[in-house]
C-alpha cells in the first residue's frame, strides 16, 4: 500500500471514453429508467407510474421464480466449469506438438457464435435426427429436451460446459505456465504429494486468474440469453424461462415496457454489485501481494 | 419518448454528484484508507457503495413495506453516513 497521495488530473484523459459512452450505455440506460416509471399505449403517449412497476416486478412471483432458476443455473455451472477447468489445465500438456494442438482444439468452442452453438447442440439432442438424442434413445434413456424439464436442464448445463470450460481452462494454463520449474523441484525434495503441490502451490498462484475466469463465468451465465433460447426457448413450461429469457418475453412478446424496465434495471443493480465484489477482491488481493 | 421531470433531476444529481467528487478529487488529493470492509477506499468508491447499498435499500423497502419509499430514503441517508464515516 501506497502512502503517496495521488495527482488524480490524470483521469481527465478517460474523458473521451466518457463522451463515447455517454451514447451507446448511458442514455440507452436513461431511457430505460424513464420507461421504468412510465405506462404507455404506443402512440408516443406516456404516463406516469411512479413506483407502480418497481412495487409489482420486486412482489411478482414470476420474477421470483426466474431469478431461482438463474441462480440454480449460474451456481451448477460455476461448481461444474471451475473445477473441471482446472482439472483439464493441470493435465495438459506443457509443451510441444500436443500442446499447441489442444490449445487450438479447446479454443474451437470458444469461436462459435453463441447462436451456432444453440443449434449445434439442438439438433445434436433432437430424438429423432440428433446423434446424441438417437444414440440416448438407443441406449434406453428416456431422454427428451423438449418435453423433460430435468433434460432440458441437463442439455443446457452440458451445452454450456462445452463452450465456456474452455475459458476457464485456458486461463487457469496461462497461469501454470507462470510458474517456475523451482517451485516443483522444492514440491518433490520435500517430497509434496499431488494434492499439496496444488494446495500450496499452483492454486494460489493461478488463483488471480482463476477470479477472473469465475468472474467472467458468472456475468456470461448470469446474462445467458441465445443458447437457451435457440435450444430450449424457455421450455418446456418454464422450465428454463432465466431471466434474461423472461426480460426479452416480457418487454418484446407482452410489449409490457415499464414492467421490463423496472426488472432489467434490478437485474443490472444485481451484476453490478457482484462484479463490483468481484472486482474489489481482485484489486484487494493483488494490493496486498505487492505490499 | 416523454422524457420526465424527476427521472432527469434523478440522472442530473447523479451528474452532479461525480462532477463535484471529481473536482474533489483534483482539489484535495486524498489516500485510501482501510475501513470496516477492510477493503481500501477512497471518497469516490465510498459514494458508490453509498449508492449501489441505497438502491438494495429501497428495493427491500418496496419488498417489505411498499411505497412511498420516504422511510427508505431516511435509512439510505443514515447509510450513507455511515458509510461515509467508516467505511
Amino acid at each position: 500500500m501506497s502512502l503517496k497521495v495521488q495527482n488524480n488530473k490524470a483521469w481527465f484523459l478517460v474523458l473521451p471514453v466518457l463522451v463515447l459512452v455517454m451514447f451507446s450505455a448511458v442514455i440507452p440506460l436513461m431511457t430505460v429508467v424513464n420507461y421504468a416509471f412510465n405506462d404507455t399505449f404506443g402512440n408516443n403517449q406516456f404516463f406516469w407510474n411512479g413506483l407502480g412497476w418497481f412495487e409489482e416486478m420486486v412482489q411478482s412471483e414470476r420474477l421470483h421464480a426466474a431469478l431461482g432458476r438463474q441462480v440454480l443455473f449460474t451456481g451448477i455451472i460455476l461448481l461444474v466449469e471451475v473445477p473441471l477447468g482446472i482439472f483439464v489445465a493441470l493435465n495438459m500438456p506443457k509443451k510441444g506438438f500436443w500442446a499447441s494442438l489442444c490449445l487450438v482444439l479447446m479454443s474451437l468452442p470458444l469461436l462459435i457464435p453463441f447462436n451456432v452453438v444453440g443449434t449445434i447442440w439442438q439438433i445434436f439432442c433432437r430424438v429423432d435426427i440428433g446423434l446424441l438424442g438417437r444414440a440416448a434413445a438407443a441406449l434406453g434413456i428416456d431422454y427428451n429436451y423438449t418435453s423433460d424439464a430435468f433434460d432440458a436442464w441437463v442439455t443446457l448445463i452440458i451445452m454450456d460446459v462445452w463452450h465456456w470450460t474452455s475459458l476457464v481452462a485456458l486461463l487457469c494454463y496461462a497461469g501454470l505456465q507462470s510458474i517456475p520449474q523451482a517451485y516443483y523441484h522444492a514440491a518433490r525434495i520435500d517430497q509434496s504429494t499431488r494434492w499439496n503441490t496444488f494446495r500450496y502451490i499452483e492454486l494460489p498462484k493461478i488463483s488471480g486468474v482463476l477470479l477472473i475466469a469465475i468472474l467472467l463465468r458468472f456475468i456470461d451465465s448470469f446474462m445467458i440469453y441465445t443458447e437457451p433460447f435457440v435450444v430450449t426457448g424457455g421450455g418446456p413450461g418454464n422450465a428454463t424461462t432465466f431471466l434474461s429469457i423472461d426480460l426479452v418475453k416480457m418487454a418484446i412478446g407482452q410489449f409490457d415496457l415499464g414492467p421490463a424496465a423496472a426488472f432489467s434495471l434490478m437485474y443490472f443493480l444485481v451484476i453490478l454489485l457482484v462484479s463490483w465484489v468481484f472486482y474489489t477482491v481482485m484489486v484487494t488481493r493483488d494490493a496486498e501481494q505487492d505490499r | 419518448m416523454a422524457w420526465t421531470f424527476p427521472v432527469a433531476l434523478f440522472f442530473f444529481l447523479i451528474v452532479a454528484l461525480l462532477v463535484v467528487f471529481s473536482l474533489l478529487a483534483i482539489r484535495f488529493p486524498e489516500t485510501p484508507r482501510r475501513g470496516a470492509l477492510g477493503i481500501q477506499t477512497t471518497r469516490g468508491d465510498r459514494l458508490f457503495i453509498t449508492l449501489v447499498g441505497s438502491a438494495f435499500i429501497n428495493m427491500g423497502w418496496l419488498y417489505f413495506f411498499g411505497a412511498p419509499l420516504t422511510g427508505a430514503l431516511v435509512v439510505s441517508a443514515l447509510y450513507g453516513l455511515v458509510v461515509f464515516r467508516w467505511v
